[in-house]
């Protein structure tokens, strides 16, 4: 069956300064089809999709849409074509209700009533349940993905780009996302699936079109490859699973007992009576779909929230109700999601940086005055072990990429010899081959005694590095259970399931 | 079409050019506008930065007065530029100013006639205290209601201006005075006075103190971990929770900073060249010291030129208007132009500008 090509991009460049995006990207996309743009971090996709979307121009190139020349000068001109987008980061407005947040993002807003009534039947046919009276703030990642494509489906776009759509869903809720989509792609709109998890792709997609480094390196039919083909093709090298040293473990580490605290985040989750223990030589795994209380549980571990002394203990003694420096000086490092802002002072220069978190476990003080040519050295440590590509460590934070800045501030944290390390999304936006050295930078340190607790979204990178695991699910954390012998489909459970959402697919 | 472009590392070159095209700028648009009130604007620039310091009738008066204006304002801009840099916004060391005054001054006027020697270094304490207290109030109020300090520090102004009248006309007046408002002359009572050190340099204890502020905070901010503190709470204040910064801690230290070193402006000044306790004692250094924190670009050694600058202004400011007739608005006006510029060229150290038309629009 040869379906006619609704979309085709043919050559397309587009360069910063310093960084080639795309380079001669050429792709089809017919009608009906679901299509796989795969790469890793920094491979090109986003800025591709964003030339699609009409958000970035391209410098070369041309693309064609049912035949015509297709060049967007804006996001309205390409869903004015028929062009549709669901962002990995949702724009929604939490104090706002599901229609009101939808009527944001259209031309011309039918009467509330109207548009309440056209988004339930939308969602009943596509088997998406959402009432549109209710807050967005009270809904789950899953549910907020779900106003952002009911916005979309109410364009009726003929062309529908998703970008990472399952890094906020639970296994179940994958589920009924593919259920919706391959509904779609039936009825004849096209989607754009951009993601780096191969067996998703290998399940949903008919064509798949992969990118490294700015250019295409192969196309393929995903059900006729392997997954660690595709890998191989994408990363462009073979790749070894981290090396683990097996597992005597120790006495007890850090435990948790009943930790409870008010999320400090306006819309955050709270914490509630959350439980766990780690031994020396142990990683806990910590899964969830992002906003269930992995912030707020980093914030509780590190010191920067406070809780009642004896729900974190270290070694025993406990220090609930302490501040980072005093943790810190019991041997616990924490590095925080979000590397800018939070982790790292955007403005400041990599040895400042360094001195940050580093002060008070590398003795970087003396009576308070600070040891620069120290610091300097430390810094400069961590940016030889941890391969930070940086000109040099008086550059400021927020001029090194994503990915550069958090091998640094994973290695300032995995560099102070600590004896407890949490670790909130240690592999987030770095690419595959730092993504396996940060891994195995982690085991090693618990190979030597450290207790670690690793919170991730990536349930592929938990399953390869954690001894046991558990999963936040709205502030609460299941009790933990051994890596070996666990299912994706408990995984699921314990993430939640689908968070009450029914599949509610007629048969059309 | 002009457009901005963020940097990725700030521009080292900007950071120090940025002021001098802001004196530059204001020079410009200064001598426009004395050039729209009909005085030969090149007289007035030269009447206000050059006559000063080199003129060869007032000069004689006019130098001593560099030091003896630049001084408080130092003192006072150098404890207000370490809140700033932590996102502290102490707007009222004019009342912390006053209060420091009073304090110090009652101290100094309980023991008259004595003649001790621990008086003056009593004097000196107490008028730390009295600008620490007044900046604890606001402080306090924002760390336990978290009222916002901005507004509070202000008005705290207002109040220590009219306990300022009240002592003048009351507790603290002269009962030599012969009825007149005003305490007695602290100059005349050597004991509790702080004299020009060296005839005809203006040179006095306020000085000495505001070069050791200079110093002190440039080496808190360069060394010292607690300026590293200071400095990432208002860079990335989440980044200073996690570095284990408490938001409490540094809003007492930096509010209590600033009103101590304002305080201790107040009371070398009613000690020295003021002399004593008046209704109209206060002159606005404490609001113009937050000129001279911004202008030095909050840098230490930045605020000794600034304060330098914003002191020849005045007593150039001063001297136009006895020479050439400008009114007063004209030189405040002259002075805000200098912080509207500085503020507005600042942009150039962290974007660069770019001519031409958008690539693309994000």
């Amino acid at each position: 069956m040869t379906r006619p090509d609704l979309l085709r991009v043919e050559g397309v460049t587009k360069t910063y300064p310093g960084v080639v995006a795309n380079s001669d990207v050429s792709f089809a996309i017919s009608q009906g089809e679901i299509h796989a743009l795969l790469g890793e971090n920094g491979a090109g996709k986003s800025t591709l999709v964003k030339m699609i979307y009409g958000l970035v121009k391209p410098d070369q190139g041309r693309m064609t849409l049912r035949g015509a020349s297709y060049a967007p000068v804006e996001p309205r001109a390409a869903r004015a074509s028929g062009v549709a987008m669901v962002f990995q980061h949702f724009s929604l407005f939490e104090a706002l209700n599901v229609a009101e947040n939808v009527a944001l993002g259209m031309e011309n807003p039918p009467p509330m009533k109207e548009l309440a009534s056209r988004i339930r039947a939308v969602s009943q046919e596509y088997g998406l349940p959402l009432d549109p009276a209710r807050m967005v703030g009270d809904l789950s990642a899953g549910e907020r993905q779900r106003v952002e494509i009911i916005r979309c489906l109410l364009q009726d776009p003929k062309l529908l780009i998703m970008d990472e759509p399952t890094s906020v869903l639970t296994p179940q809720e994958v589920d009924i996302l593919f259920k919706t989509l391959r509904q779609l792609a039936a009825e004849g709109t096209a989607i754009l699936y951009i993601s780096h998890k191969l067996e998703e792709i290998r399940a949903l997609c008919d064509e798949a079109t992969i990118l490294r480094r700015g250019k295409v390196v192969a196309t393929c039919t995903p059900r006729e490859r392997s997954a660690r083909e595709m890998a191989e093709l994408m990363v462009g090298a073979t790749l070894t699973p981290p090396a683990r040293a097996g597992g005597n473990k120790g006495v007890v580490a850090l435990e948790v007992a009943d930790l409870s605290v008010a999320s400090p985040i306006p819309f955050g989750t709270s914490l509630k009576n959350v439980s766990f223990r780690v031994a020396k030589g142990e990683v806990l795994g910590i899964a969830g779909v992002a906003g269930n209380g992995q912030d707020e549980l980093l914030l509780a571990l590190s010191g920067e929230v406070k809780a009642a002394r004896d729900a974190v203990r270290i070694d025993g003694a406990g220090i609930g109700d302490t501040d980072p420096t005093t943790r810190r000086k019991l041997g616990l490092v924490a590095a925080p999601e979000e590397r800018l802002g939070h982790a790292a002072a955007p403005d400041m220069s990599l040895v400042e940086n360094a001195l940050l978190s580093g002060a008070v476990r590398q003795n970087l003080t003396r009576n308070g005055f600070i040891d620069w040519p120290a610091t300097e050295r430390f810094a400069a440590a961590i940016v030889a072990d941890f391969d930070v590509r940086t000109p040099g460590t008086q550059v400021a934070a927020r001029a090194l990429s994503g990915g550069n800045l958090q091998k640094f501030v994973v290695g300032r944290e995995l560099s102070q010899s600590p004896s407890v390390i949490v670790i909130n999304q240690p592999t987030w936006g770095v690419d595959a081959a730092a993504a396996a050295s940060i891994r195995q930078a982690i085991l090693d340190r618990a190979a030597g005694g450290a207790a670690v607790v690793v919170i991730s979204q990536d349930l592929d990178e938990l399953l390869e590095i954690a001894d046991s695991f558990a999963a936040l699910n709205e502030g609460r954390l299941t009790t933990p259970r051994p890596v070996a012998g666990l299912t994706v489909d408990e995984i699921g459970l314990m993430m939640g399931g689908a968070h009450g959402m029914e599949v509610a697919h007629h048969g059309h | 079409m002009i457009r901005l472009e963020k940097r990725p590392s700030p521009s080292r070159f900007w950071q120090g050019a940025t002021p001098v095209l802001a004196v530059v700028l204001t020079m410009i648009a200064g001598g426009l506008m004395f050039a729209a009130l009909g005085k030969n604007p090149f007289d007035a620039i030269r009447t206000i930065f050059w006559d000063p310091l080199f003129h060869p009738q007032f000069a004689s008066y006019s130098r001593p007065q560099l030091l003896v204006k630049a001084a408080p304002l130092i003192l006072i801009a150098i404890g207000l530029s370490l809140g700033f840099r932590a996102g502290i916004w102490n707007i009222g060391a004019e009342g912390q100013y006053i209060m420091g005054a009073l304090l110090g001054a009652g101290v100094g006027l309980a023991f008259y006639p004595a003649d001790l020697w621990f008086i003056f270094p009593l004097m000196v304490v107490a008028g730390a205290f009295g600008g620490w207290v007044w900046a604890m109030i606001p402080a306090i109020l924002r760390t336990r209601f978290n009222t916002n300090e901005i507004l509070v520090s202000l008005l705290m102004v207002y109040i220590a201006e009219n306990i300022l009248s009240s002592m003048s006309l009351g507790l603290l007046r002269n009962p030599e005075g012969g009825g007149f408002p005003g305490s007695r002359n602290l100059s005349q009572y050597p004991a509790a006075s702080n004299p020009e050190m060296i005839a005809g340099t203006g040179m006095h204890w306020g000085v000495i103190a505001a070069l050791m502020a200079v110093i002190a905070a440039y080496v808190l901010l360069q060394r010292h971990i607690l300026g590293f503190h200071i400095k990432l709470a208002g860079q990335a204040p989440r980044a200073a929770r996690y570095a284990g910064v408490n938001p409490t801690g540094l809003v007492l230290l930096c509010m209590g900073i600033s009103g101590a070193l304002a305080g201790l402006a107040g009371l070398f000044e009613v000690a020295g060249p003021a002399g004593r306790i008046s209704i109209d004692f206060n002159v606005g250094y404490g609001f113009t010291a937050i000129i001279v924190a911004f202008l030095g670009r909050l840098n230490p050694i930045g605020i000794l030129l600034a304060g330098l600058l914003m002191a020849l202004t005045y007593i150039g400011g001063e001297l136009a208007q006895f020479m050439l007739g400008l009114p007063a608005a004209a030189i405040q006006a002259f002075q805000g132009m200098l912080l509207f510029f500085l503020l507005a060229v600042d942009l150039l150290s962290n974007y660069r500008i770019r001519l031409g038309y958008k690539k693309e629009a994000i």
